[in-house]
């Protein structure tokens, strides 16, 4: 008994020492949308200028795209999508200015440095 | 012996990462996470460590067992061999505390699952897989109750979110399904032992060793898809990666004439919490009815997502090769 549990407790640490071993390797991983602009499901006031997600990582520019359409699957925003230069976590692209009171969809796809792609869409109104 | 042999196996098991890279998304069909679960396999195939997954439960004494305090300490690597093709090990510790009796230790058998993910839909957030479960026999301690011979369990997983739900009921759109159902055959349909009764004669006796069905499913809720997709309801960390969900793992025997039928089981409703590297999860287990037990258990875990933690390692499928940074997931 005694010696079945010290040969367990030195697999255990033979299993630690090696996870320990294996998690300092990088520091990359799928990139999720942290918050946004336009806030997901909510209405605003007044027509924004952009919509911005930020993500909980640093996302990829080539590869990393954004599109707003309406209710009627029209584009309205400016097809400027990009990440922004100074912070590497955040897409956002320029809409349409004196957008009309409605319903609008925003799509987005990015790939983190690591090559992982996520993607998703999400509803705002605009009162 | 059979633990030196045991503890090489996980030994080889956990150098194998180093060894042979792997890659690919685990658990994203669409835009639905879906995570690892405690008590029953996820559909995924996918570059994971369990380590460890802890639990603990009393269960109740039977015809020839006393009540037993049952702790499980687990170890489970998964490597994609292919974008939809995985094969996983698992390896547990197990200390039986008997009421009345000696306390037992030792590992259990070496389980080893292929699995092949053949219908995956993204716009509709599901997928399907089969695979083949193979307890290596004579792997574990006897003592413990580790069979001497190999099982084989065919299954079928499955996994959908709601998210195609339409808009009207947005807030179901985060329900998260997943289930399993297999049988377990042994290779090995009765176990005779051979002793000597109080008058000298030779006693032997057969215990068999039934066929059992282990069926289960979850019900999830992703607060993260809620937050992220649906409604920002201002949740901030660590709430807004958190899953709150209640699994159904249960065993039904099907060919003892003195069992079957009989299901055992529980119901643990816990909670999982995702990050980028890694997440954790803890349930509890209510058993479903009085043969299982009449204590509630706890299981916990810790679980890497060994593709993002090591992506320039696990990129290589010995099936598909390297899988770049733009392949379509």
């Amino acid at each position: 008994m005694a010696s079945s549990a010290r040969r367990f407790r030195d697999s255990v640490r033979t299993a630690i020492l090696a996870v320990l071993l294996l998690v300092p390797v990088a520091a990359w991983a799928h990139a999720f949308p942290d918050h946004s602009e336009p806030r997901v499901g909510r209405t605003v006031d007044a027509a924004p200028s952009q919509v911005r997600i930020w993500f909980d990582g640093a996302i990829e520019p080539v590869f990393s795209t954004i599109r707003v359409e309406n209710a009627s699957g029209q584009r309205v925003d400016k097809g400027d999508g990009h990440v922004d230069a100074k912070d590497n976590t955040l897409l956002e692209t320029n809409v349409q200015p004196g957008l009309a009171p409605g319903k609008y969809r925003v799509f987005w796809s990015v790939i983190a440095r690591d090559g992982h792609r996520t993607e998703g869409d999400y509803p705002f109104r605009i009162k | 012996m059979k633990i030196a042999r045991f503890g090489l196996c996980l030994l080889v098991l956990l150098m194998v990462p180093g060894v042979v890279p792997v890659a690919h998304a685990h658990g994203l069909v669409g835009k639905c996470f879906l995570p690892a679960t405690l008590a029953i396999d996820d559909p995924f195939v996918a570059d994971e460590l369990s380590l460890p997954t802890i639990s603990h439960i009393k269960t109740p004494a039977s015809s020839d067992s006393p009540a037993t305090k049952e702790t499980d300490i687990d170890a489970e690597f998964s490597k994609r061999l292919s974008p939809n093709l995985g094969i996983t090990f698992e390896g547990s510790y197990k200390i039986l505390d008997q009421e009345h009796d000696k306390t037992l230790d030792g590992f259990d058998n070496l389980g080893v699952t292929l699995k092949y993910v053949f219908f995956k839909n993204p716009e509709h957030q599901m997928l399907i897989a089969a695979g083949v479960g193979w307890d290596v026999g004579g792997t574990g301690s006897s003592e413990i109750g580790a069979d001497s011979f190999d099982t084989v369990t065919p299954q079928i997983f499955w996994g959908k979110c709601l998210g195609d739900l339409p808009d009207q009921v947005e807030f179901l759109q985060p329900l998260v399904f997943t289930g399993v159902f297999g049988v377990s055959m042994p290779t090995r349909h009765g176990t005779k032992t051979v002793g000597v009764d109080e008058t000298g004669a030779v006693d032997i006796h057969t215990t068999a060793n039934p066929s059992i069905a282990h069926w289960g499913f979850t019900v999830q809720y992703d607060l993260y898809y809620l937050q992220s997709f649906v409604r920002d309801i201002g949740l901030r960390a660590p709430f807004n990666r958190m899953i709150p969900l209640v699994e159904f793992a249960m065993e039904t025997p099907l060919d003892d004439p003195q069992t079957a039928g009989q299901t055992t089981g529980t119901i643990n409703p816990g909670i999982i919490w995702f990050g980028r590297y890694v997440q954790i999860g803890l349930e509890a287990q209510i058993p479903v009815n009085e043969r299982t037990g009449k204590n509630v258990g706890v299981l916990a875990q810790l679980h890497f997502y060994l593709d993002d933690i090591a992506p320039q390692i696990f990129t290589w499928t010995p099936f598909h090769g390297v899988l770049g940074p733009t392949f379509p997931r």
